[in-house]
């Protein structure tokens, strides 16, 4: 079972249909012990940081993640849920994300428009076995005002508006994205369906 | 290697049906609105908007289930939008894979509606939908589907919107709505250069040129069209053919 972390915040329906369209069985846990049974676990996130990070804290999850993280399930995070992998965001200060990466995450500056909202292509900087299905220069769809900055060699992939941003982060047996795979068409899915072999 | 600008078709769906209005009065069935949505993913839609026109009291239930059903099947966001008027409305929708809501009518008659959305679910899910008039140097805000003037300017509106929490605005101009004679350039602009969120253009739009004018002419993020899309008169293709060749960035159709 993949297990869609589900603290109330979120597209989750979204993205366990987009499992489901690839064949996989994904369910929304809401209880922070049930995590303990999921072969994968997805933190998404959506909005603010502050909130996301608020409510994510607030449910439990976080011991639960930091568990499933040492003993090597297979992470993937989406947007907000990505960000909350590194320690903190500028849009909430006092809120602390996980620190599984190190890097904080901060406003998108020089933009022409925030949110960035619509269709961005990728350019990609490594590897990852749960990003095969994605291609150098693909469209993925991007909703965001708030970008995460890595302090370390963890990024996979960028994206380009008012200046690189990064768009993939990853590590082994851990995968960020900030784009929603869910709503990315092909190659979302495409992600989503590698992400789910290797919780297979 | 930049941002893709959006095309949009808009689907107006009564139940589980896609109707057309021109200039908003009469309506013509189209066709089931689901298989529309999934035939307008495969042709590369950037994005749907589904507004729900129906006025009967069965209307919440018959917009979240339809939402859901339209979140089975297609993996590009879609927003829906037509008589939102309570932030727990907008939570059904986007709890069942709908990515955004618009509000319009309701919005107007309550601007806090628009900050208790955004702050319950953020401001990218927050699309303030303006039906435009013209009205001498300027344009008044009309609601109730075009029919009720409000005497507020549209573009003191979308800044007071955006500075509540709206994420989008999606603009429609009433004048040109329907009558194929291209998107509002003067309208748009006068909007985009207002807000720094995106802007949406919609009304007006018959042939792919209409996208050029609009992406050349103003600072929109997405264009928006309805019936030609519906009555083929004009795939996204050709409209993406169309930008590509002007130098604007789309997302290619999938081959």
């Amino acid at each position: 079972m993949i297990g869609i972390v589900d603290y109330g915040v979120g597209n989750l329906a979204s993205v366990r249909k987009a499992f489901a369209a690839v064949g996989a069985q994904a369910e929304l846990v809401s209880d922070p012990a049930a995590l303990a049974r999921a072969r994968a676990v997805v933190l998404p996130g959506v909005g603010h940081f502050g909130h996301c990070a608020r409510e994510f804290h607030r449910s439990g999850f976080a011991p639960a993640l930091r568990d499933a993280r040492e003993r090597g399930v297979p992470l993937l995070g989406i947007c907000v849920g990505m960000q909350l992998f590194f320690a903190r965001s500028e849009e909430a200060a006092d809120e602390p994300g996980l620190g599984l990466l190190p890097g904080t995450v901060a406003r998108m500056r020089g933009v022409p428009r925030l949110p960035q909202i619509g269709w961005n292509q990728v350019r990609l900087h490594g590897t990852h076995p749960w990003l095969g299905g994605v291609a150098g220069g693909d469209h993925v769809y991007f909703v965001h005002s708030y970008a995460a900055e890595p302090a370390t060699d963890v990024v996979l992939g960028t994206t380009d508006y008012g200046g690189e941003r990064v768009a993939i982060v990853g590590d082994e047996g851990l995968l960020g994205v900030q784009f929603h795979p869910e709503k990315s068409g092909t190659p979302g899915l495409r992600l989503l369906d590698a992400f789910a072999r290797a919780a297979a | 290697m930049t941002l893709a600008k959006r095309v949009i078709p808009c689907l107006d769906v009564r139940g589980d049906k896609v109707v057309k209005s021109v200039r908003f009065v009469d309506t013509k069935e189209v066709g089931d609105a689901i298989v529309l949505a999934e035939r307008y993913d495969a042709a590369g839609a950037d994005e749907l908007l589904f507004l729900d026109i129906n006025a009967s009291h069965e209307r919440r239930q018959t917009m979240v289930g339809f939402a859901a059903r339209v979140a089975d099947r297609i993996f590009i966001p879609f927003t829906v939008g037509g008589g939102i008027d309570s932030a727990d409305l907008a939570a059904e929708l986007l709890r069942v894979g709908a990515d955004k809501v618009a509000v319009n009518s309701a919005a107007v008659r309550d601007p806090s509606l628009i900050g208790e959305i955004a702050g319950r679910f953020g401001s990218q899910a927050t699309v303030l939908s303006i039906d435009a008039r013209r009205s001498g140097a300027a344009w008044e805000v009309v609601i109730d589907g075009g029919r009720v003037g409000t005497g507020s300017d549209v573009v003191a509106w979308a800044r007071d919107a955006v500075g509540r929490g709206a994420g989008e605005i999606l603009l429609n101009s009433i004048d040109r709505d329907g009558t194929k004679l291209g998107f509002d350039l003067e309208l748009t602009q006068a909007v985009a250069d207002a807000v720094d969120v995106p802007v949406i253009a919609s009304g007006g739009a018959s042939a792919a040129e209409d996208f050029v004018a609009l992406f050349r002419g103003t600072g929109a993020d997405a264009g928006l069209a309805a019936s030609v899309f519906h009555y083929e008169e004009l795939t996204i293709a050709q409209v993406k053919d169309a930008l590509a060749e002007a130098g604007i960035p789309v997302r290619p159709v999938a081959a």
